[in-house]
């Protein structure tokens, strides 16, 4: 089962407020995507400033057997990345949902987190994959 | 995804057990990883001792009074030459040169071989056999594939040997490197060959399709790491060793590949004259390894550039865990194959520089 304290895109993002009230947003990938990866050994992640868009290319991550693109889930201005991943990529593999969190973005709009699925859409979702 | 046509291993049910993830490979389905990973499953080879199904790999014998005759025809390597109980590695080429599969083959008896042929490659090769068979060697060689009957099993790493002696009725730790010998575990016959495709010390276990279950659990109980697909596409790579489809296929020769050392010039056989010509007079492109610093690997069909212009492509690559490093082989054009020399990799869009290497990447410390 998917945290349901945040939303989730078909890419295998998730997308939660921070909490701080300043419409930031923390955005990674699922329990599914990192899986399917398999042991991730590279990240190359947007700059801090960078513009990103939802479903728009931000970022590659590498496994042992292949390379992904990184989707945004959201649109927006990255404010930080997750640095430990530079070094320690596999925090993605052990926990996905917290230490393995990607970037943070400053959201344009807050109210676009209601047009992304729920933990149980995105459940039913990968089920049927 | 999986496709109802593949075929499966004797192991099958065991590898979905075990947590193996299932893919499509060269007509079969087979375990790409289990849960503990790929890093994990490369580490447990180079450290101690992995095991793998390759029953996917084809089980040809070759048996009559000509076999020898006629493997020296279709193959690059020594048939008569090879003694009974030693085992050879070489090519199968077309007229042209090119390979139609990379084999080890071991001498059984004076008119008895084992021909093992690639997973994907095993109809290729048994129809190309069977052209010869019937133009040229009419009388005298039989071929029979047992691949569906058979299973065959690799154990590898530095704890190979001390693992095989205390299962095998007979020691077989002292076997030579490319030499065989028949043994049994538990009751079920096997043989034994000391080869394999890592880079390691190890074994690679015929046994029969109905005991083929019994003998992986005794060597995963015995402490062997069940390894995946994946683990062995990196260890092979780390150690220089060509595999078909990528480094080498019907289109390229083994001289390209850098494979002259399993290339006999002293006698005739299929694709001989193109061979002899190209070792003699050198050809246009030569199989290189390179490195270069970090994780972001190259992958196949990525391009090789000098000062901007394209010069070559990527055959295979990774991340090498073993050497903390990336890793790739592929193809240029002559005039840039000194080891030492830079290159640019043109990674996605994203140019690194990478350094051109000796193969293989890897050596295993050898017992002293």
């Amino acid at each position: 089962m998917s945290p349901d304290d945040r939303k989730y895109t078909e890419e295998h993002e998730w997308v939660m407020i921070d909490g701080s009230d300043d419409g930031t947003a923390i955005a990674g990938i699922t329990e599914y995507a990192q899986d399917q990866l398999g042991d991730i050994v590279f990240f190359e992640l947007p700059k801090i400033g960078d513009s990103v868009a939802h479903l728009g290319k931000m970022g590659e991550v590498e496994s042992v057997k292949a390379v992904s693109d990184l989707f945004s889930p959201i649109n927006g201005t990255v404010t930080e990345i997750n640095e430990k991943l530079l070094d320690h990529p596999e925090l993605v593999n052990e926990d996905p949902f917290g230490e393995g969190w990607i970037i943070k973005v400053a959201m344009a709009d807050v109210t676009e987190l209601d047009s992304l699925m729920s933990s149980q859409d995105y459940d039913t979702f990968i089920a049927g994959l | 995804m999986l496709s109802e046509y593949n075929l499966k291993t004797a192991l099958y049910d065991t590898h979905v057990t075990l947590g193996g993830r299932m893919v499509p490979f060269g007509g079969w389905d087979m375990p790409v990883q289990y849960p503990n990973g790929i890093l994990a499953e490369v580490a447990a080879v180079r450290t101690a001792t992995g095991i793998f199904d390759v029953s996917h790999m084809g089980r040809l014998y070759l048996s009559g009074p000509t076999a020898t005759e006629f493997l020296d025809w279709v193959l690059t390597g020594s048939a008569t030459s090879l003694r009974v109980g030693r085992a050879r590695y070489c090519l199968i080429c077309n007229e042209n040169g090119g390979v139609i599969d990379d084999t080890i083959f071991y001498r059984l008896a004076q008119d008895r071989y084992l021909l093992i042929p690639n997973a994907g490659n095993r109809p290729a090769v048994v129809a190309w056999f069977q052209k010869w068979l019937d133009e040229r060697f009419t009388y005298g060689c039989t071929m029979e594939d047992v691949t569906d009957t058979t299973g065959l099993l690799a154990l590898q790493g530095p704890g190979a040997a001390t693992a095989i002696d205390k299962i095998t009725n007979k020691p077989l730790s002292e076997m030579r490197p490319f030499s065989w010998s028949e043994s049994a575990i538990q009751d079920a016959p096997v043989l034994v060959g000391r080869t394999g495709y890592t880079g390691e010390d190890g074994f690679e276990i015929l046994v029969q399709g109905d005991d083929a279950t019994k003998v992986w659990t005794i060597l995963t109980d015995s402490g062997a790491a069940p390894c995946g697909l994946g683990a062995r596409d990196v260890l092979r790579l780390e150690a220089g060793l060509p595999l078909h489809g990528h480094e080498i296929d019907e289109e390229t020769t083994p001289i390209e590949a850098g494979l002259e050392r399993f290339v006999r010039f002293d006698k005739e056989y299929v694709g001989f004259e193109i061979l002899k010509n190209q070792q003699e007079n050198g050809t246009p492109k030569k199989l290189i390894g390179f490195t270069l610093p970090g994780r972001s690997a190259p992958r196949a069909g990525y391009s090789l550039l000098q000062q901007g212009k394209t010069i070559g492509t990527v055959t295979s690559g990774s991340y090498s865990p073993t050497l903390d490093t990336s890793i790739g082989m592929g193809y240029v054009f002559n005039d840039y194959v000194a080891s030492g020399a830079n290159l640019d990799l043109d990674i996605r869009g994203r140019i690194s520089q990478v350094t051109v290497t000796d193969l293989p990447f890897y050596n295993r410390p050898r017992r002293t």
